[in-house]
């Protein structure tokens, strides 16, 4: 079995899954936004349940449109505050100590290596990066989860991903997964199980493995996976609130694909509008000239993300015509950043260094984009209206390559600026 | 069942911030999301289509987001169903978890033109193009899909499964 088949089989109590089956298995956890759990919280409520299956496995975050960005959106992140207080949920986080979910979760501690996760927001994959199988699904899947501790599944085929050779300078885990994207497709892996691995995978850091998990999804893949090990393990040692378990591969497991990539040859990676398989190398597009950066999101949000963006930008200013908007994903990131001195490197540069928030990365809030308008984003997706007007356009990219195009005011390669 | 409407038709990759652009998410109530289905695919969507048509597109129809504000926007401005080539698989979720109907084909989306007269035999899995007389099939649906489309949807599914345990 793959480690996606192994994880599902552990949790229905089965001894071996395959392809194909369709099976009822228990979650570890659950989550939702301000923008998906008010809709499981009325179809919750429908079921007529007297609580939550486990009220320590059920997390509720206002991200997406958090800090309220208006009244609706208030309203909105309210429900979530009165079903957490009505229900006693141990998993609310209050803005202020929230974050963005993907990048919050891992770091609490809250999901590990061998879980089964699902949350209401495409990017749960994320946590495949530890070793766990979780997937996006819908607010009604949540609702009825919550109620039962278990969600339907089919078994995915599993695509084998195997990455050898250096990464070139500046190269890391967002150039690897927009590459693979742009090379499969973004229905290349649709309703498959997306397996990195190789020896680059192998010496890869946690925030790049969570940052090419994350993006599973956008090649349509039902989760991204990497087999946990020693950086795994240095990473949720001690931040683990639950046991954990390591799984992977048989040697035997079955892939219905395999593809390897020589890292060597991967170069800096841009998705041009408006679909994130559109890739280019960056280098090839110092023609486009942007009005705005974002440093950010559950992708790129990380204080790795950061460090590398505040790297480049050191002792320069940002392009008079480009404003850089800079969001730690977490609370945590935004005192790390202040203590380690990012966030005065960004401020003095000219950037904008916001509190934790999914905000311009779907066009929510803190960052939207006139008629007309370009930005380069660590974000995850570049589709029509992304981030603002339908005419607007988002380019994606890795946050050295975001903060070197900030410099120069186009698209630019670190090289060009340090 | 039997649907019957007029044809739109998209391409492929219609994605969920095309079906439901995220500006409009700070509210998850069906009408006011229906204001604005498929806006950032085609502007004019909303005030062009009527209740009982349906949209034929290609293929990954609604990536991208688990949004079920995309399906829930589509069904609640009165289009009937969706046929495409193929699903992204948390909208194909999502559209029977809330009874969506959507059909797989990979033959009607490249016969239907837009403004055809479509009727879909969601029983005999059959697409019927009442302009051209022509026939395709569709793909069946799962027999744990035909299970939620019975019980009403998960919510009624999950209710029953309470109830019997």
């Amino acid at each position: 079995m793959t480690i996606t088949e192994k994880i599902l089989a552990a949790h229905c109590g089965k001894k071996k899954v395959s392809p194909g089956e369709l099976i009822n298995a228990k979650v570890d956890l659950i989550l939702a936004n301000d923008i998906t759990a008010p809709i499981a919280i009325t179809e919750f409520k429908k079921i007529g349940a007297k609580n939550v299956f486990d009220k320590d496995r059920v997390a509720f975050i206002p991200d997406h449109f958090a800090p309220q960005k208006d009244i609706k959106a208030a309203e909105q992140c309210k429900m979530l505050r009165d079903f957490s207080k009505d229900y006693d949920l141990g998993l609310y986080f209050e803005v202020g100590r929230m974050g963005v979910e993907h990048a919050l979760l891992p770091e609490q501690g809250l999901v590990g290596p061998g879980d089964l996760v699902i949350g209401a927001d495409s990017h749960t994959c994320t946590y495949g990066g530890l070793g766990a199988f979780a997937t996006g699904v819908g607010s009604t899947d949540v609702a009825s989860a919550m109620a039962t501790g278990e969600c339907w599944f089919k078994v995915p085929e599993s695509m084998k991903f195997i990455y050898f050779g250096k990464l070139k300078k500046w190269v890391g885990g967002k150039d690897l997964i927009l590459h693979t994207i742009g090379d499969i497709g973004v229905d290349g892996a649709l309703y498959r199980a997306m397996e990195f691995m190789g020896e680059t995978i192998s010496s890869l850091p946690m925030y790049a493995r969570l940052t090419m998990c994350n993006m599973a999804i956008e090649a349509g893949g039902k989760n991204g996976i990497i087999t946990p090990d020693s950086i795994t393990e240095q990473y949720v040692k001690g931040r683990a609130k639950r046991g954990y378990t390591f799984y992977s591969s048989d040697k035997d497991a079955k892939y219905v694909e395999v593809r390897e990539y020589d890292c060597s040859k991967i170069p800096l990676t841009v998705s041009c509008p408006h679909l994130p398989s559109n890739t280019k190398p960056a280098a090839e597009l110092s023609h486009v000239t942007i009005d705005q950066v974002v440093v950010g999101s559950c992708t790129n949000g990380r204080i790795e993300d950061l460090r590398e963006a505040a790297e480049i930008i050191k002792g320069k200013k940002v392009h008079p015509d480009v404003r850089m908007i800079v969001i730690p994903a977490t609370q945590q990131i935004y005192l790390d950043a202040m203590k380690e001195g990012l966030a005065e490197i960004f401020v003095t540069a000219g950037a904008v260094f916001s509190t934790p928030t999914c905000g311009p990365c779907l066009g929510g809030h803190m960052g939207i984009l006139a008629k007309g308008e370009k930005a380069i984003a660590t974000t995850n997706r570049n589709f029509v209206g992304r981030m603002g007007h339908p005419e607007s356009e988002v380019y994606l990219s890795n946050p050295a390559v975001a903060a070197a195009s900030a410099v120069k005011g186009k698209i630019a390669t670190p090289d060009e600026v340090v | 069942m039997i649907l019957k409407g007029n044809a739109w038709k998209f391409g492929d990759n219609i994605d969920t911030d095309a079906i439901i652009p995220a500006r409009y998410l700070n509210t998850s109530d069906p009408q006011e999301l229906a204001k604005h289905v498929m806006e950032d695919a085609d502007r004019d969507f909303p005030s062009k289509m009527k209740a009982g048509d349906l949209i034929v597109a290609e293929a990954n129809f609604g990536c991208g987001s688990s949004r079920e504000h995309a399906p829930i926007a589509i069904k609640a401005s009165g289009l009937q169903a969706v046929v495409a080539k193929s699903f992204a698989r948390i909208f194909y979720r999502n559209a029977f978890n809330i009874g969506l109907p959507i059909f797989e084909s990979e033959e009607a989306p490249d016969k239907i033109s837009e403004g055809d007269v479509i009727e879909i035999d969601a029983d005999k899995g059959v697409i019927r193009n009442i302009t051209k007389g022509e026939e395709y099939a569709a793909k069946p649906i799962p027999p744990f899909m035909q299970e939620l489309i019975s019980a009403g949807g998960l919510i009624e599914w999950t209710k029953r499964r309470l109830k019997a345990s």
